[in-house]
């Protein structure tokens, strides 16, 4: 756990301590509120809970933008640097290497989710919301923003450079948030499988209106549990290169 | 203390390396010549644990790298030609945070970081951006980087590469202050540094050791190879001394290179060493031997002497 921790904090550090991480933050701040603005806040009266739901359907999106943009230098960047080494050489395990640029990811996502605080802050102060659907509401971004981060951060272990690593991340999550669009072109039992695998309107929908489902955790923590294990196995592969 | 038995390595159908077997004792500077794509790169990737090696087995201290990667990475301290850093951090912060990647905890490392600065001589750039040092201190913190956390086994891939005579100079004290505490093993195509800093020298070409030994044994296996080399300066006409070397069997060539005041200066090559066999040859033949001097086996004629006809 102790170097696990230290990857994920060196690697942290290097997000907030240069221009990288803010840069993606500000952007994404930037897109968050404009579609707040847009798809939240408009002329025709509507419920608070309905306004907190299109926040996080908007928010969703823009979270997992951020976690494909953020992880394309987990890996990637190390090899372009030539830093990797000092990773592939350390008593560290590639499952420890790959959980730690995991968790540092996870940490700036979880940096942003605070930074956007202040959209259903206002919708408490001037409507009728819970807590708890806030809290259920950003749990779920959290879940979805893991699984893309673990996408992510696979690409990056597979990919030599962080452009490619990115287009690459961009592609698997595309396809996952467009599948409920594939399910609709294609017949059973095809169809009801890419409905089950869609991140957004299958799995990701309760959370927008504050209902946690088991199914819908265990789904997200597949995902990302899967997606992990890849990369670990891209980073053992390389050594028998 | 470091044992490599039979260590085979294929990229893909491509033999990088095969059956390279030798050991190395605790505290010898080591290097290994070879020129590009000889496999000295990959060897020494194995050695520090980044690569997997298709066949053989590697053990520092015992441990083997296939049943305990992590420990026998913990004894390894490595330094490709391009020093691996972060160069948003300062020196002092990369090395805290090497140290501890390498297993050692926060207070141990800081208590070895003033020796490790002062062993690199980068004391007064430790609370620099490593981004703007220049490519000298970078690699000199590319070496601290590597011995931060007290490896049993030092690996320098090409350490001299890219720096100016003044710093070659200091990192051959470097290199040097290093075996005093540890094994290093120094990979160079540039034979006089090897020359300079390693005990012992291992000589790769095509994916094999074509020989291994100090500097004087691997010059015995060259003239075993490629014979002896003298320059004579003679006194007496040259019919004469041309019939003096016919009669020496284990003359192979001779090149006469310039005629003045009466004496000869004559280039001979001799298959072995039979210089006692020579020069009473040209004296019973009234040939007077004012000079004779046998050509130093340089490195570098080792090199091309012991790799020649060795294919990659």
């Amino acid at each position: 756990m102790r170097g696990i921790l230290l990857v994920a904090r060196r690697d942290f550090a290097a997000y907030v301590n240069t221009y990288w991480g803010w840069v993606i933050i500000t952007v994404a701040l930037l897109l968050d509120g404009v579609l707040f603005q847009a798809v939240g806040v408009t002329n025709t009266p509507q419920y608070s809970a309905d306004v907190l739901k299109q926040f996080f359907y908007t928010h969703g999106g823009v979270s997992l933008a951020v976690g494909v943009v953020t992880t394309m230098r987990l890996f990637a960047e190390e090899r372009q640097t030539g830093t990797m080494v000092l990773l592939e050489s350390s008593p560290l395990s590639d499952r420890q290497l790959v959980m730690g640029k995991y968790l540092s990811a996870m940490m700036l996502m979880a940096l942003f989710q605070l930074l956007t605080l202040y959209m259903p802050g206002m919708i408490l102060v001037n409507g009728k919301i819970g807590y708890d659907q806030i809290a259920v509401g950003y749990f779920g971004v959290m879940l979805m923003a893991s699984a893309g981060i673990a996408v992510g951060t696979w690409t990056s272990s597979i990919s030599r450079n962080q452009i490619l690593a990115a287009v690459l991340g961009a592609i698997v999550v595309m396809f996952f948030v467009m599948c409920f669009r594939i399910a609709k072109v294609t017949d059973p039992p095809f169809n009801s499988l890419f409905t089950q695998v869609a991140f957004y309107m299958k799995q990701f929908a309760p959370f927008e209106e504050g209902r946690i489902n088991t199914e819908n955790v265990v789904y997200f923590g597949s995902v990302t549990f899967g997606f992990l294990l890849l990369a670990t196995q891209a980073l053992t592969a390389r050594r028998w290169e | 203390m470091i044992t490599v038995e039979g260590l085979t390595h294929y990229y893909g159908d491509r033999r990088a390396v095969e059956g390279l077997t030798f050991s190395i004792q605790e505290n010898e500077i080591i290097g290994v010549l070879g020129l590009n794509g000889a496999g000295k790169s990959t060897t020494l990737k194995v050695l520090a644990g980044l690569l997997i090696p298709t066949a053989g087995t590697i053990k520092i201290d015992g441990v083997d790298l296939a049943s305990a990667s992590a420990e026998f990475r913990s004894r390894i301290g490595y330094l490709p030609e391009d020093p691996p850093l972060y160069k948003e951090m300062t020196v002092t912060e990369f090395l805290m945070y090497v140290g501890q990647l390498k297993g050692r905890s926060a207070r141990d490392v800081a208590a070895r970081l003033p020796e490790v600065l002062r062993t690199c001589q980068i004391e007064h750039v430790a609370n620099r951006v490593i981004g703007e040092l220049s490519h000298g201190y970078k690699k000199r913190v590319g070496i601290a980087q590597a011995i931060i956390h007290q490896p049993r086994v030092v690996i320098l891939d090409e350490p001299i590469s890219g720096l100016d005579p003044k710093q070659i100079v200091e990192m051959r004290q470097v290199v040097r202050s290093l075996g005093k505490t540890c094994t290093v093993l120094i990979s160079s195509h540039i034979l006089t540094e090897v020359s300079e800093t390693c005990d012992r020298v291992l000589m790769l070409a095509g994916g094999r050791i074509v020989a291994e030994g100090l500097e004087s044994d691997l010059a015995d296996a060259a003239t075993a190879k490629a014979g002896v080399h003298v320059t004579m300066v003679l006194r007496g006409d040259r019919a004469t001394v041309e019939g003096a070397l016919r009669s020496v069997s284990a003359v192979t060539a001779s090149e006469f290179a310039e005629e003045t005041h009466g004496f000869l200066k004559v280039r001979i090559s001799l298959s072995q060493d039979a210089r006692e066999s020579l020069v009473a040859a040209l004296v019973t033949a009234g040939v007077g031997v004012r000079r004779m001097v046998e050509e130093e086996a340089e490195l570098e004629n080792i090199f091309l002497g012991l790799t020649k006809g060795a294919t990659a």
